[in-house]
């Protein structure tokens, strides 16, 4: 391999690569604001200036391809000089306002005004001013004067959105950034332009102003949105979810993820419409009731059924875990072979960026630990049919909604003698439902998901229930977190009082003689590990957190 | 050990008659306090009569609020993220003034707060200063809790704050 000298260190790279790509491979940051690993280097920014030996002048070391014996200093004096010089000149109409910009604390230019500028500015004119506050489509705010025309986010348009929506316009100090002609920016990954815009000059409509970056957790999960199963953080501050970001995976989705899955699988886990406590229907109407006398309830009566009366559904929203405990608890506590699950497939939602046609996290995760009908079992198809002849008596339905599924089944679900449901918002099945057990989100608890590649990824709670505790339990903490107590405001966030699936059916399993000896979600996972073979060998640190290939046929994706 | 000895055999000895009789010692001890009594007086009638502490003084931190009755505060949340004691919580919002952004809500936990001026110091907008304000006392912690209503104090009330932080800080 080639090789090339960076600050008095000999580092090799691969034939091709620019200086940047190089130093970055080997853990040498070189500033660079307009450089984006995954976009087309533009080299506008000036930041990257390095300085090479025997090149009469420096260079951009985004631009620049490394080649044998190249020598190069990113601290010499001449390029620290360079340095400062760009700053200033980017600082020159870059406004003063970062205690009202929402970037501020994960800002590349305040980071860098800190490291890499004299703290000074010698210009005393009036900054050009530009368009604030400018709507770019319907998730983007963008303020022109922040903006150092880096043109990432046009070129994210151009060649990852596959979407040309904005442009540069004007010259000089005068130019910014503006949408097409009659367009706006309102592509599907449109949001990601704000992850990547190296300032404040792009922002988030949905979390604008609604918290500093210090005062959230972060946790590292995946998207719930569809079966590509991006990995992203999820930022919480006083128990709420307050926005998810991407989180690099080279083999999943990259730097980005869909403005569907960003904004719209979050908000449910602090909805009203949150099931808080077990209810359970008495004279017709859903009552308070605690986990005991839901569990002895729903044990009772389903004791009184024969195997073939009952038929159980299993859910591709939730973890593997939760199915592996639903087929457990089917097939041997219940000993019926009516399991299955209902697909939800909108080929209207598929592109050939990252979203898929289903849009669940984990419906490939439920199909391998045995949520599926076994020898005379009932498939979903039958066992719908089985309810509206009558056939079927009881439901045991985990994590979703089999009306809004399928409508005509209003008046059979009516006459069933027991529905069970775990859920974790009301939804229109709970309106025939006996019993309603309030299932974790997934934003609060631990668990894998199975992507559309075969691929299995953690999830981790982001979002404390009543029976979790942040530091106890290994919880991401901000600094809120670690000191806040009962008696400060900003630390009082409301806690459901939900558990996991897999825990209910544990508990639940107890009051028909059975007693599964799990603690934890890895205990589940642990027994996953040795019963079904493609997860032969796996436990959660092998995961980790970038997930893990399982070893079955890849799936044409 | 055996100074001490010394010193209280010794002392027994040399006190002369009239230390003895002890009236004049008396006399000595309360013409102190006559002379005292004559000078001018240093404590004050608290409640009735309330001290002015001079401007360096920290009292409970306050909210400028500007001429036309908007606060000066932009919610950066410095103030914060500064405080020791974890005594502020800021909830910003988005507002059509030309600073786009201010406080929706603006809490300070006078229980938590120990006074050290830090939130002023950080301010960027001389928002937050310090009041000669002293009278804290709650029968409980919600009260303790000053909202933007408790907080908010017009600029002009303020004066003698802010030109002591021009000046020194």
């Amino acid at each position: 391999m080639p090789k090339i000298t960076i600050d008095g260190k000999e580092i090799e790279f691969k034939q091709g690569q620019t200086i940047i790509q190089a130093a970055e491979d080997n853990g040498i940051e070189i500033p660079h604001f307009c450089y984006h690993p995954k976009l087309s280097i533009s080299g506008n920014c000036r930041i990257c200036l390095v300085e090479v030996e025997r090149m009469p002048k420096l260079v951009i070391a985004c631009a620049t391809i490394a080649s044998e014996g190249m020598v190069v200093h990113t601290n010499s004096e001449k390029t620290i000089a360079a340095r400062n010089a760009v700053m200033e000149f980017i600082l020159i109409n870059h406004p003063l306002d970062c205690p009202i910009c929402d970037e501020a604390g994960e800002c590349k230019l305040q980071d860098y005004a800190y490291q890499h500028s004299i703290g000074e500015s010698r210009f005393v004119e009036e900054k050009v001013h530009k368009d604030k506050r400018v709507q770019l489509g319907p998730h983007v705010m963008f303020d022109g004067e922040r903006c150092i025309s880096c043109s990432r986010c046009i070129r994210f348009c151009d060649e990852v959105a596959k979407d040309s929506e904005l442009t540069f316009v004007k010259r000089g100090d005068k130019v910014t950034i503006t949408t097409f002609p009659g367009e706006q920016l309102d592509n599907p990954y449109s949001l990601n332009v704000v992850d990547i815009c190296p300032v404040g000059a792009l922002t988030n409509s949905d979390f604008r102003f609604k918290a500093r970056v210090w005062d959230m957790s972060r946790t590292n999960s995946i998207c719930y949105g569809c079966s590509r199963g991006c990995n992203i953080e999820i930022w919480v501050r006083n128990n709420e979810i307050l926005r998810l970001t991407p989180r690099h995976n080279e083999e999943v989705n990259s730097y980005w993820m869909c403005d569907h899955g960003r904004l719209n699988t979050f908000k449910f886990v602090n909805a009203s419409d949150r099931i808080d406590s077990p209810q359970l229907r008495v004279d017709g109407s859903l009552q308070t009731v605690n986990w005991d006398e839901a569990f002895s309830f729903v044990s009772n009566k389903l004791k009184q059924f024969s195997k073939n009366e009952i038929a159980v559904i299993g859910s591709p929203y939730a973890t593997c875990e939760d199915n592996y405990l639903v087929s457990k608890f089917a097939k041997t506590v219940l000993g019926t072979n009516n399991v299955d699950f209902i697909r939800h497939l909108d080929p209207s939602f598929a592109d050939d960026i990252l979203r898929t046609e289903e849009i669940s996290p984990n419906s490939r995760g439920a199909e391998l630990v045995g949520v599926t009908p076994t020898k005379n079992g009932l498939a979903l198809s039958e066992i719908i049919k089985a309810i509206k002849e009558g056939k079927i008596k009881a439901i045991y339905l985990v994590e979703d909604d089999l009306l809004s599924y399928d409508p005509s089944l209003e008046e059979s679900l009516e006459k069933l003698d027991l529905f069970v449901i775990h859920t974790t918002n009301f939804n229109a099945s709970c309106k025939f439902a006996n019993v309603v057990f309030p299932a974790a989100t997934y934003a609060e608890k631990n668990g894998t998901f199975v992507n559309i590649q075969g691929r299995v990824q953690r999830i981790r709670p982001a979002v404390a229930t009543t029976e979790l505790d942040r530091s106890l339990d290994g919880m991401s903490l901000s600094r809120l977190d670690k000191f806040g107590t009962e008696f400060d405001r900003w630390a009082q966030g409301k806690k459901y009082d939900a558990k996991s699936t897999w825990k209910i059916l544990t508990n639940l399993s107890a009051y028909f003689g059975q007693k599964y000896k799990y603690q934890t979600s890895e205990d589940v996972f642990i027994d996953i590990t040795k019963n079904i073979s493609e997860f032969n060998g796996l436990d959660y640190e092998s995961i980790g957190l970038l997930g893990k290939e399982l070893s079955l046929e890849k799936v044409k994706i | 050990m055996t100074q001490v000895n010394n010193s209280l055999k010794k002392r027994k000895k040399d006190l002369t008659f009239w230390q003895k009789i002890y009236i004049p010692e008396i006399i000595k001890g309360l013409s102190i306090t006559m002379k005292n009594m004559l000078r001018p007086k240093f404590t004050m009638e608290y409640p009735e009569e309330k001290f002015i502490p001079p401007a360096s003084y920290r009292g409970r931190p306050v909210l400028v609020m500007e001429q036309n009755g908007d606060e000066r505060c932009v919610a950066c949340g410095l103030c914060s993220r500064v405080c020791p004691a974890l005594a502020i919580e800021v909830q910003a919002a988005e507002t059509e003034r030309e600073k786009e952004r201010y406080p929706e809500k603006f809490e300070i936990n006078m229980l938590r707060c120990i006074f050290c001026g830090l939130c002023e110091e950080v301010c960027p907008e001389e928002a937050i200063v310090m009041s000669k304000d002293y009278e804290l006392a709650f029968t409980n912690r919600d009260d303790a809790i000053y909202g933007k209503d408790k907080l908010l104090i017009p600029v002009n009330q303020l004066q003698d704050r802010i030109e002591f932080l021009r000046k020194y800080k």
